[in-house]
């Protein structure tokens, strides 16, 4: 069953240029830094917010768009993320950046330990599994016998990180920076895992299970491994919300939570890391034509932006099934064949990067292995 | 006694229609190999139709049937429209079609009817039948609409050429075409009659959950605990597995963890089934050809 066969993780393919990655993360950061310095503060928290579901985004998309596994219950593990966090912050004073690699801890386990038997389960079944865990979850924090713990309903209250050694920037700014740090490392991670021998294993499970195991992949070993790393940067993600936002309640982990996620990694492009970044603007900015939509429908037509959301769905899959990561790399390679028509003598290597035109048919031809 | 055999009568009520929603998500894994993450949802949309009709004054009964009609056509429509551009899609791109769904539906009931819970009316009479002291009337009457419900499937299957197509379209898709079924509108008629057996299954739970638009997230998760139970590809092993799971879920709410993890006891459930014996208890097991 492979989910998603035809996508090519650039990183994968092109080991060669593994600094040639530099220039993007360098203009990233210097993004980030003017942003930093010339957004107001609620903009700030916004992109904080952003840069927080890309992290997530990257995780879920080293699950599915590189291993090939569905997961509707990836906000279940930003959850466990937000309330450890919260919990070692309130309860047993643990600095909040100290958070940050426990709950990546504690979370790998959660997600390798769910992921152990459940990914026994192949596609439709684990998305029903994880779909049952993305329902269940804010049950269980509303468990009133954890209350001592959670909060109950109520939730959890924390203080947000203060900024150090008196650095000249305001709270919005320093947690800002944090986050823009915390998800380039992230990100750099992932192109590495990627790029390894992890990572060529857990694309080749995807593209072909029964010969990946012939060489010698152990798939449980890496699909579960895969599962857990994936619930790392969810946790990681989770964390660093709970921080950002100061709070935690059963409320925000609802099962929209997971779906959104699921969205955020379409819209961005399955198997594109870059591409989550564009994939975490949309989630966390469509939601907020709310309030557009409400003046001009009615104050009911709140929950409209959700069937934005499924209509850009659909549209997406049917018109660009590797969502705007893909898109911009048909743009790309349009343009340089435009340019390389322009000059022969120039020749380019197409062939590399033309792969992204190609996977809209592949994806099609592919059937259900049941 | 009397609390515990309470306790048992409501729990095989929700299971009625825990079997109900199973049966209607059966449906559309037998035509299609599929599970319908949307079945809620839509069961939902219905259901607030059949409210809308009641509120205009149109009789139970009459409500009830045109609901159920009127959620073929969407059932028969959705398929037609949306579901038929993926037939030959990944199973993660089908995944994310009925989660897209969940969206547009969720969102389009939320804007025409709001968010307030509303009360639905249950056709049955509020004295318990016969004054027995420990099934309320509703209770019993989901059940017999179970039952129904079970054994009219079970005669179209069983006694109508269109129900004998529909089974060799999803048995043997290619040999059905050859002798003259039209395999695509098979399909399109499985959608529509889980779609209509969803509706009713809405229309017995709203009574007791209330009327939101969240109403059925949580139903459908015990549904689909009771079709893995009872085996997915299997009609009647799904209304049993329904059956069971009402049950087992009250009776452990009630009993051992409390009624806050009774969700959770649905997921160990699924979880458990599917590691233990994946084709459920009375399911066949699918062999693929590598």
């Amino acid at each position: 069953m492979s989910a998603i066969a035809g996508i090519k993780p650039q990183a994968a393919s092109v080991p060669q240029r593994k600094f040639g990655r530099a220039p993007a993360f360098a203009a990233a950061l210097i993004a980030g830094i003017l942003l930093a310095f010339n957004a107001s503060g609620y903009h700030l928290f916004q992109y904080a917010q952003v840069l927080i579901y890309m992290i997530a985004l990257i995780g879920l998309n080293l699950l599915t768009g590189f291993n090939g596994s569905i997961s509707l219950g990836h906000g279940a593990f930003f959850a466990i993320g937000g309330y450890g966090a919260a919990i070692l912050m309130a309860h047993l004073g643990v600095a909040w950046w100290l958070t940050l690699p426990i709950m990546a801890f504690i979370c790998f386990g959660a997600g390798f330990g769910f992921g152990m038997p459940a990914l026994r389960l192949e596609g439709l079944y684990l998305a029903l599994a994880t779909f049952a865990l993305a329902i269940t979850m804010p049950g269980i924090l509303n468990y009133k016998h954890f209350d001592a713990y959670t909060g109950g309903t109520s939730g959890l209250q924390v203080d947000k990180p203060k900024v150090p050694l008196h650095l000249p920037l305001n709270q919005d700014q320093w947690l800002f920076l944090c986050c823009l740090a915390a998800a380039m490392l992230m990100l750099f991670i992932a192109q590495n895992l990627v790029a390894s021998r992890v990572g060529r294993a857990m694309v080749a499970l995807r593209d072909h299970p029964i010969a990946a195991q012939t060489m010698g992949v152990n798939s449980a070993m890496v699909k579960a491994t895969c599962f857990g790393v994936a619930a790392l940067y969810a946790g990681v993600a989770g964390a660093l919300d709970a921080a950002l936002v100061g709070f935690v309640a059963p409320d925000s982990y609802s099962v929209f939570l997971s779906l959104s996620l699921l969205v955020g990694m379409v819209v961005g492009g399955l198997g594109s890391l870059w591409g989550m970044l564009a994939g975490a603007i949309f989630i966390e900015f469509v939601p907020n034509l709310a309030d557009s939509f409400s003046d001009m429908f009615g104050e009911s037509a709140k929950a409209l932006p959700w069937a934005v959301y499924g209509v850009f769905l659909i549209a997406i899959l049917l018109l660009a099934p590797h969502g705007i990561a893909g898109a911009v790399q048909r743009v790309v390679a349009f343009v340089r064949g435009l340019m390389a028509k322009a000059s022969p003598n120039l020749t380019p290597e197409l062939p590399a990067i033309s792969a992204g035109n190609q996977p809209a048919e592949q994806n099609h031809r592919t059937t259900q292995g049941s | 006694m009397t609390a515990f055999l309470n306790q048992c009568f409501s729990g095989l009520a929700m299971g009625g229609i825990f079997a109900i929603l199973a049966l209607s998500l059966v449906m559309i894994f037998q035509a299609t190999a599929l599970l319908n993450f949307a079945q809620g949802e839509m069961a939902m949309a219905s259901t607030y139709l059949a409210w809308q009709l009641i509120q205009h004054g149109v009789p139970y009964w009459l409500a009830f049937v045109l609901t159920v009609i009127l959620s073929f056509a969407a059932g028969v429509l959705i398929e037609r429209l949306i579901i038929r551009r993926f037939a030959s899609a990944p199973v993660l791109t089908v995944v994310i079609v009925f989660i897209a769904l969940v969206f547009i539906i969720d969102s389009m009931v939320g804007w025409i009817f709001g968010y307030q819970l509303q009360e639905f009316p249950s056709p049955f009479p509020e004295h318990n039948w016969f004054n027995n002291p420990l099934v309320s009337s509703h209770q019993s009457g989901i059940l017999l609409v179970t039952l129904v419900v079970m054994s009219v499937v079970w005669a179209f299957f069983r006694f109508t050429t269109l129900g004998l197509a529909m089974r060799a379209a999803a048995q043997n898709p290619a040999s059905s075409r050859l002798v003259g079924i039209k395999v695509g509108w098979m399909l399109a008629l499985g959608w529509g009659l889980a779609a209509a057996i969803g509706a009713i299954a809405g229309m017995m739970a709203a009574p007791i959950v209330y009327l939101d638009p969240s109403m059925m997230s949580s139903l459908l998760l015990y549904g689909f605990a009771g079709a893995v139970l009872g085996g997915i590809n299997n009609p009647w092993g799904a209304v049993l597995g329904g059956l069971l799971v009402g049950v087992s879920v009250n009776l452990v709410g009630a009993y051992l963890v409390g009624t806050q993890l009774q969700l959770a006891v649905a997921l160990t459930m699924i979880i458990g089934i599917l590691l233990v014996r994946p084709s459920g208890l009375f399911g066949h097991t699918i062999v693929t050809r590598v």
